[in-house]
C-alpha cells in the first residue's frame, strides 16, 4: 500500500520468473529464447505502446544472421515489409549537388533486409506468445521496485490519473510485478533503465551515453519511381560540417519508400531545429522528384543510441540486467542496432536459462562477438565530434587498422554540448522554402496518430520553470521549443511574461528532451498505459 | 438474465484513415484495431447493471474473421462472462448483422441486448432499430442513463430537442450514446483470466444466414483538401468578401 494523495492504493501482485520491460527485438527475443530454452519459466513482457510495434521506429535495413537463429524458419513467413537489400550508395550532398562516394564496407548491405521494425515486433510478438510468453502492449512499466539493494520487479503505471493526479471515477492501480529477474529491454533512453543505471552506479566506469534524434516518414509514390530495395545514405546538406548526421532512402515494393533523417544530439549549435533539417533534406534536387506527388502514410521520431562501446553501461544489477538499446548496443557506423538488440536478447535469455541470475550477464556479453563488433568501431562516432572531415578521414584510418589503434576516444554529454546563444559561428541559412508535407511540426504528429488522454497529469516533468523563463532565454533561448520534434514545448506570452507551455498530447515518445535539454530540467515520464504514437509499418 | 453485447472490431478512432490507391477500400495494412467505441460503451453499461446486483450473464458477440478474436478477449478481460463470435470474410452490412443477433437472441434466450448506436468506420447506425423490428420487441436508441427496475428500463435518450425518458419492457434493444458512461480499463490480471473464459466460434452459414449485400460499394476516395482560409482586415471587408461569394 502507497498513499497517492489521500487515498491508500491497494495493488494487486503478479509473480513470474522473468520480466521484460518492452516489447522491442531485444525483449521479445530474450523471451522467446528463454521459452525456446527454459519452457517452465513464466515470463511476460510489458509494453507502453498500445499494441506492439506501435512506438518502435528504426531505419531499418537488418542484418539477418541473428535471427535466423532465434527463428530459423522466420523467413517462410516474413513480417509484413521485407524486401531485400538490392544497392547501396553513398553520397555527399550539397546544397544542389550530389556526389557519389565509395560506399565504407560496414555500410554494405548485400544480404541484408528492409524491413518495418514495427512489424517485426509485431511479428515476433505472435511467435513469444506462441511458445507461452505473456505479452501486455498498454501496460508501461512505470517505476523499478527495489528491495533491500535488489531489483524485485516494476509497478507498472496507474490508469483514470486526474490532472493533479489525483485518482479518477475510473482510476485503476497499477498492478506490481515481482520477478526474479527483471529484463530492461526499454530501447534508447529508458526512463526505468535511466533510474536503474543511476541508482547501481552502472556509468560509473564508462563515457558519458550520447545520442543522436532520428525522423522517418514512409511515403506511398506515384507508380514506378521506387526501385524495391535500393538503398541510399547521404551525409553533408543541410547540416554543417560541425553538426554530425545524415539521412537515409530505403526503396521498397508496392511504390513506397521510407525516408529519414539523424542528427547527432551532440550538435552545438542552440538555434539548431532537427526537424527543419530533415524537412530541408527532403527538398534537395536529388531528393524531391522522388517524393512529389506522394503521401505520407506514417511518420514517427525516435531518439537513438550512439555512444558505443565506451559509453556502454555495465549490463547488470542486483536482480536485473540491460540489453539493447537500453543499454546502448546499436552500431552507429553500420547504422544498424536491431540484429545487435537481437543477439544481446538472447544472450541474455541464455544466461537466464542457464543461471537464473542476473550475474555474471556483463562479462558474459563482453566476451562475445558483440562486444568485438562494437570495439572495432569504437573511436568512428566520437571522430566526428571534431567535425565532418576530421572524422570522415579518422572513419578511413579507424576502418582501415579494424579498430586496433592503441586510443579510445571518449564521448561527452550531449546536454552540455550546446553552445550559448551568439557563441555559435553564424551561418548563413540557406534553408530553401517547402512544398512536400508535413508543413510543420503540428502536421507531422498527426502523421504519427498519436494519442494521450488530455485528463491525465502531464508526462513531461519540468521540475524548475524559474529556469525557463529566466537563464534559459538568456543563454540557449530556450532550445525545447526548437529540439521536439512535436511541439511539445512552447513559450507562449501572457500579459507580457513568458510562460512555459507543455503540450505533453502532442508528445511521440522519442526522448529528445530528456536527453538535450542544457539545465537537464526535463523528465520523461511514462503516460498512462497505450499513449502515445501508434506507427504503421515504421 | 441475460444480455447479449455487440463488440466490432474497428479501424482505432486515433488512427489516421487512409484510402487505398485503387479505391477499392480503406488501408488496413499495419493500423490499430480496437473495439468499436460505441460497444465499449454498451458493454461497461452491462457489467454496470450486474454490478448493481441483478443476476446477469453477459455475452459479447462479435461477427468478422478470426481477429476479431482479439476483441472479444478485450471484452472478457473487461468483465463478459463469455464470448461468442460468428465468422465470416464477408463485411455484413446492418441489416445482415442484425439478423445474425437476432438469431443468436433466440439461441440464446436473451432479455437484453445493448448495441452501440453505430460503429465509427461505416457510421450506418442502423442495426439496432432492426434488430428491434425483426425481434418485435421495443428499442431504445441513443441511451445516455439506463435503469432497471423489475422488468422494466427507464432510459434517458439523447434527441434533437434535449433528452426523452422513456420506459421499455424487457426483452428489448439499448443503443449506447457517448455520454452513457466512461468505460472502465482492462486489468492486468483480467487479461489472464479472460485467456480461460469460454469463447464460441460459429460459422456464418451454421446460423442458416447467408451475406447478400444490399448495397454495393462502388469506389471509395478522400474526401477534398481542406482550401486554406484567407484572413480580412475588418468587418466591412468580410461583408464584402461574404457577398462576393454570393453567400450573404
Amino acid at each position: 500500500m502507497r498513499g497517492l494523495g489521500s487515498v491508500e492504493i491497494q495493488r494487486e501482485i503478479m509473480t513470474y520468473d522473468v520480466v521484460v520491460v518492452g516489447a522491442g527485438p531485444a525483449g521479445l527475443a530474450c523471451a522467446i529464447r528463454l521459452k525456446q530454452r527454459a519452457p517452465n519459466k513464466r515470463v511476460c513482457v510489458l509494453e507502453k505502446g498500445s499494441q506492439v510495434g506501435a512506438h518502435i521506429l528504426s531505419g531499418c535495413v537488418m542484418e539477418p544472421v541473428p535471427l535466423d537463429e532465434l527463428l530459423p524458419d522466420w523467413r517462410k513467413t516474413p513480417p509484413a515489409i521485407c524486401v531485400p537489400a538490392a544497392k547501396d550508395e553513398f553520397v555527399l550532398l550539397t546544397k544542389t549537388r550530389r556526389i557519389r562516394l565509395p560506399t565504407p564496407p560496414q555500410m554494405h548491405n548485400h544480404g541484408n533486409f528492409i524491413i518495418s521494425l514495427g512489424s517485426l515486433c509485431a511479428w515476433m510478438a505472435q511467435q513469444a506468445e506462441a511458445l507461452g510468453v505473456e505479452v501486455f502492449p498498454g501496460f508501461p512499466a512505470a517505476a523499478p521496485l527495489i528491495e533491500n539493494g535488489q531489483v524485485i520487479g516494476v509497478r507498472c503505471g496507474d490508469m483514470g490519473l486526474n490532472k493533479d493526479g489525483t485518482p479518477g471515477q475510473n482510476f485503476t492501480a497499477g498492478v506490481d510485478i515481482h520477478a526474479g529477474v527483471t529484463v530492461l529491454a526499454e530501447g534508447c533512453r529508458g526512463s526505468v533503465s535511466k533510474l536503474l543505471i543511476k541508482e547501481f552506479k552502472l556509468d560509473a566506469k564508462c563515457s558519458p551515453q550520447t545520442y543522436g534524434i532520428g525522423f522517418k516518414e514512409l511515403w506511398q509514390l506515384p507508380p514506378d519511381r521506387a526501385k524495391p530495395g535500393h538503398v541510399q545514405h547521404s551525409i553533408g546538406w543541410p547540416l554543417d560540417s560541425r553538426t554530425y548526421g545524415g539521412s537515409f532512402l530505403y526503396h521498397l515494393d508496392q511504390d513506397r519508400v521510407y525516408v529519414g533523417f539523424v542528427a547527432g544530439l551532440d550538435y552545438e549549435n542552440p538555434e539548431f531545429k532537427p526537424f527543419e533539417a530533415f524537412q530541408q533534406f527532403k527538398h534537395h534536387p536529388s531528393v524531391q522528384p522522388l517524393l512529389e506527388g506522394g503521401e505520407i502514410v506514417s511518420a514517427g521520431t525516435r531518439a537513438l543510441i550512439e555512444g558505443g562501446l565506451q559509453s556502454l553501461p555495465k549490463l547488470e544489477m542486483p536482480g536485473a540486467l540491460l540489453v539493447g538499446d537500453a543499454a546502448g548496443t546499436l552500431n552507429v557506423p553500420k547504422i544498424k542496432g536491431v540484429h545487435m538488440a537481437l543477439r544481446s536478447g538472447m544472450l541474455a535469455a541464455e544466461h537466464l536459462a542457464e543461471r537464473s541470475t542476473s550475474e555474471g550477464f556483463d562479462a558474459r556479453w563482453r566476451r562475445s562477438p558483440s562486444a568485438k563488433e562494437l570495439h572495432r568501431v569504437r573511436n568512428i562516432r566520437p571522430g566526428f565530434h571534431k567535425g565532418l572531415w576530421f572524422g570522415l578521414l579518422n572513419a578511413a584510418l579507424e576502418t582501415a587498422t579494424l579498430g586496433n589503434l592503441p586510443w579510445t576516444f571518449k564521448n561527452h554529454a550531449d546536454w552540455k554540448s550546446l553552445d550559448k546563444l551568439g557563441e555559435y559561428p553564424a551561418e548563413i541559412e540557406n534553408y530553401v522554402s517547402r512544398t512536400l508535407p508535413p508543413k510543420d511540426r503540428l502536421s507531422s504528429v498527426f502523421y504519427a496518430a498519436t494519442s494521450h488522454d488530455e485528463h491525465q497529469p502531464a508526462h513531461l516533468k519540468v521540475p524548475d520553470t524559474s529556469i525557463c523563463v529566466g537563464r534559459c532565454v538568456t543563454e540557449y533561448g530556450n532550445p525545447c521549443t526548437r529540439f521536439c520534434p512535436a511541439q511539445v514545448y512552447e513559450m507562449v506570452e501572457e500579459n507580457g511574461r513568458k510562460r512555459l507551455q507543455i503540450n505533453a498530447a502532442n508528445c511521440v515518445h522519442c526522448k529528445t528532451c530528456d536527453i538535450k535539454d542544457p539545465y537537464e530540467n526535463i523528465l520523461w515520464t511514462t503516460p498512462e498505459g497505450g499513449s502515445g504514437p501508434n506507427y504503421q509499418n515504421l | 438474465m441475460k444480455i447479449l453485447v455487440g463488440i466490432k472490431r474497428v479501424i482505432d478512432f486515433s488512427v489516421r484513415v487512409q484510402v487505398k490507391k485503387d479505391g477499392s477500400g480503406v488501408n488496413t495494412d499495419g493500423v490499430k484495431l480496437s473495439i468499436n467505441p460505441f460497444d465499449e460503451i454498451a458493454l461497461e453499461e452491462a457489467l454496470r447493471i450486474r454490478e448493481r446486483g441483478t443476476q446477469t450473464e453477459i455475452v459479447a458477440v462479435s461477427i468478422g474473421p478470426a481477429d476479431c478474436q482479439q476483441q472479444l478477449r478485450t471484452a472478457l478481460a473487461m468483465g463478459a462472462d463469455r464470448a461468442i463470435l460468428v465468422e465470416t470474410g464477408e463485411v455484413l452490412q446492418p441489416l445482415m448483422v442484425a439478423r445474425v443477433f437476432h438469431e443468436l437472441v433466440k439461441r440464446e434466450d436473451a432479455d437484453l441486448v445493448i448495441l452501440g448506436k453505430q460503429a465509427i468506420d461505416d457510421d450506418f447506425n442502423q442495426t439496432g432499430q432492426m434488430l428491434a423490428a425483426l425481434w418485435d420487441r421495443p428499442q431504445a436508441t441513443f441511451a445516455s442513463k439506463v435503469e432497471l427496475k423489475d422488468k422494466t428500463l427507464t432510459v434517458t435518450r439523447e434527441v434533437d430537442a434535449g433528452l426523452e425518458v422513456i420506459a421499455v419492457d424487457l426483452p428489448a434493444v439499448i443503443t449506447t450514446d457517448l455520454r452513457l458512461n466512461t468505460p472502465r480499463f482492462v486489468k492486468m490480471p483480467d487479461i489472464m483470466k479472460a485467456r480461460n473464459k469460454p469463447l464460441q466460434t460459429l460459422k456464418l452459414e451454421e446460423l442458416g444466414i447467408a451475406a447478400a449485400p444490399k448495397l454495393e460499394a462502388k469506389h471509395y476516395a478522400s474526401p477534398p483538401q481542406r482550401m486554406g482560409g484567407k484572413k480580412v482586415a475588418d468587418v466591412p471587408a468580410l461583408i464584402a468578401a461574404l457577398k462576393e461569394r454570393g453567400v450573404l
